[in-house]
């Protein structure tokens, strides 16, 4: 019919209800019936992540759970002109895509978006910070608090590579490899618990790839494995702290 | 109701002493007085009980005690929101006030409640305290919850309370399998599964239903029709808005829900019914004065004078008092002394469960798993294990 349809999810812990129509409807509808049929190019957009004292129910990240669905795909912007052209981008690709919006973005960004239409490419990332010593790959709000991360530790001398992998499915694997083959080392953060998360994903991925010229273990600083802490939060996040320990114990491996 | 009704006991002595002496009332404070309800009951498939409905002098001076503390409680926790001492989603129950103290009149303890995230005032209702209210709603350690679940999440198991769920509906098939149990288990109990006019029209109500009715379980459905969701009027998300009638082959009735000796009668009824022959959906005609939360100044959707109309003219805590007045129970004067009490009593639990401290840092990693079954927490690149937690 040529129409598209966007649905909105409240809050990204507000998707589970509609877990299976997106799964096991959406996700599989073309495969199953040979092509004949599909979901239209439904696009789901829901905010996700912590915004500071959200507790159990407003804080959550769950890209990993759809990352493990062939045919649907999982974007996240990382700024306002990014959410534009993503967002427009995923309207327009054919497949289900799950596109979740970090909240913290609604509070904090003022920027010049364009008022034209444009579309940002998916499945491309982007090195949004040039650097020698370590490769650094996030989404969303979590690289906000990377680029601080890595902003303290080139005052100790350490160069860091920064990555929006801006679409998590399909993956660019290519920017990260090159990025990895230049760095020799690679640390991996998200919101959500570290087991199971995408960075395993990724962390895997690598090791493949890159095998020979990592230099230490990939580090992943990621949410702990409790549910989502109410006044423990804090103590949760992948914290900026987190992350240089970790840059440093991986450079200096 | 046993912390409220135990202080209401106390408070009740001077009030009945000051009664039988300044008016030589020949009454005791248990001797029945019959009160007819503001509206008739409406059934959906079910003859609807009498609107005489039995009381007390002691019941209703329980009654506005009770809901004056909750309307406090209320106002107290939407200062301390304001001043940051409260963090995360707050909702609040002031309006709703007669739902809780009526249901509970109707019956024990080992009955059960399950309900949604606006829990603090079926937690009071349900024998919790003030403190341990204060002290949960600012994530401290002597809070219901231990301080780990915050505005959403009480619960207090020794008085069959199952709480406190965040995810809109999903307390109801929890409820449903409350009942399955208490039949299973022969304990002649029920459970009141509690949910909003938005929650009703999620997917999940009508599948656990079906097997409530499929079985005959003792379930109660209680729909607190405040008349919005988060700012959605009923009439925007609801195809059909009677609640009472969406159970559809489950009997149902609508309660005037601002009404506490209707809700008293409501759920006497609505246990008798559910022992005897399974489900009821009561639908609470109820109204909540504060914004759906606290981001919501609850202004935007609705006017000003609708909710003053509300105030002013089926306030659940108004009508208690001009019962109480028209029946010469207590004074005026009594009654605000009544409120002056209640004030104090939420000041004074807010001091205390300020003195209470956050949760240990070790809190964090408990009661993911069973004990023992242990969690691991790493260092922050996960290449050394700190520690095996219980
Ligand atoms: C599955 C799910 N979707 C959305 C939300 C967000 N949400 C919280 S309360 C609410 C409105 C519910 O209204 P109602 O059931 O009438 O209860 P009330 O707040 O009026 O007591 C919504 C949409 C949620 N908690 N869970
Ligand atoms: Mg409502």
């Amino acid at each position: 019919m040529g129409n598209r349809a966007i649905a909105e999810i409240q809050f990204a812990d507000y998707i589970f209800p509609a877990f299976d129509q997106i799964v096991n409807e959406a996700a599989k509808f073309r495969y199953r019936s040979g092509n004949q049929f599909n979901c239209g190019g439904l696009t789901i957009r829901a905010p996700y992540g912590a915004v500071g004292h959200g507790g159990h129910y407003h804080s959550q990240s769950p890209e990993a759970f759809f990352c493990h669905v062939p045919g649907i795909k999982v974007v996240i912007p990382r700024n306002p002109q990014q959410a534009k052209g993503l967002l427009l981008s995923c309207i327009r690709d054919p497949n289900p895509v799950v596109f979740f919006e970090p909240k913290w973005l609604y509070r904090l960004a003022v920027e010049e978006v364009p008022e034209k239409d444009y579309m940002l490419p998916l499945s491309e990332a982007e090195v949004i910070r040039e650097g020698s010593d370590i490769t650094l790959v996030g989404w969303g709000a979590q690289l906000l608090i990377m680029e601080q991360a890595c902003v303290e530790a080139e005052k100790d001398g350490i160069s860091c590579e920064l990555i929006d992998l801006k679409t998590l499915i399909p993956w660019d694997k290519e920017t990260v490899e090159a990025s990895v083959n230049k760095t020799g080392r690679l640390l991996v953060s998200h919101e959500a618990p570290i087991t199971g998360g995408f960075g395993a994903e990724i962390s895997a991925s690598i090791v493949d790839r890159c095998f020979l010229r990592l230099e230490a273990p990939v580090a992943r600083v990621c949410g702990l494995d409790t549910p989502f802490p109410l006044v423990f939060e804090p103590f949760y996040m992948p914290t900026k702290n987190k992350i240089l320990d970790a840059i440093k114990s991986t450079v200096g491996y | 109701m046993a912390q409220l009704t135990r202080r209401s006991a106390k408070l009740l002595e001077p009030i009945s002493a000051a009664v039988s002496a300044t008016r030589h009332l020949t009454t005791s404070s248990t001797s029945p007085i019959t009160v007819e309800t503001s509206l008739p009951f409406t059934g959906h498939k079910i003859d609807p009980p009498s609107r005489s409905v039995e009381t007390t002098p002691q019941e209703l001076l329980t009654f506005f005690r009770d809901m004056a503390l909750m309307r406090r409680m209320e106002i107290a926790a939407d200062s301390l929101y304001k001043a940051k001492l409260i963090r995360g989603f707050c909702h609040l129950y002031d309006g709703q006030e007669a739902v809780s103290v009526g249901m509970e009149a109707a019956i024990t303890k080992k009955d059960c409640i399950i309900t949604a995230y606006r829990d603090h005032c079926i937690f009071l209702g349900r024998g919790g305290t003030l403190f341990e209210t204060f002290a949960e709603l600012m994530g401290r350690k002597d809070g219901c919850s231990k301080g780990k679940g915050g505005s959403m999440h009480f619960y207090k198991k020794d008085s069959g309370f199952y709480g406190g769920h965040g995810i809109v509906g999903a307390q109801v098939p929890l409820g449903i399998g409350l009942s399955f149990a208490q039949k299973y288990n022969k304990d002649e109990n029920v459970t009141f599964a509690m949910y909003g006019d938005g929650a009703a029209n999620q997917g999940q109500l009508f599948e656990a239903l079906n097997m409530a009715a499929l079985w005959d379980l003792p379930s109660i459905l209680v729909c607190e029709n405040n008349h919005y969701g988060m700012g959605t009027a009923e009439w925007r998300s609801a195809k059909s808005p009677s609640y009472f009638k969406r159970g559809d082959y489950a009997p149902g009735l609508k309660v005037d829900g601002m009404d506490a000796l209707a809700v008293k009668q409501a759920c006497k009824f609505a246990k008798e019914h559910a022992l005897k022959n399974g489900p009821i959906i009561l639908e609470m005609d109820t109204y909540r004065y504060h914004g759906h939360s606290m981001s919501d100044p609850g202004s935007t959707y609705r006017t000003r004078d609708e909710i003053s109309g509300v105030r002013q003219e089926r306030d659940p805590i108004e009508r208690i008092r001009k019962l109480i007045i028209s029946h010469d129970l207590a004074t005026e004067k009594e009654l605000k002394d009544t409120e002056k009490e209640v004030r104090k009593e939420v000041d004074e639990a807010i001091a205390k469960a300020k003195e209470s401290p956050l949760p240990d840092a070790s809190e964090l990693f408990t009661n993911v798993h069973v004990k023992g079954f242990g969690v691991e927490a790493f260092g922050a690149d996960r290449k050394e294990l700190r520690a095996v937690l219980p």
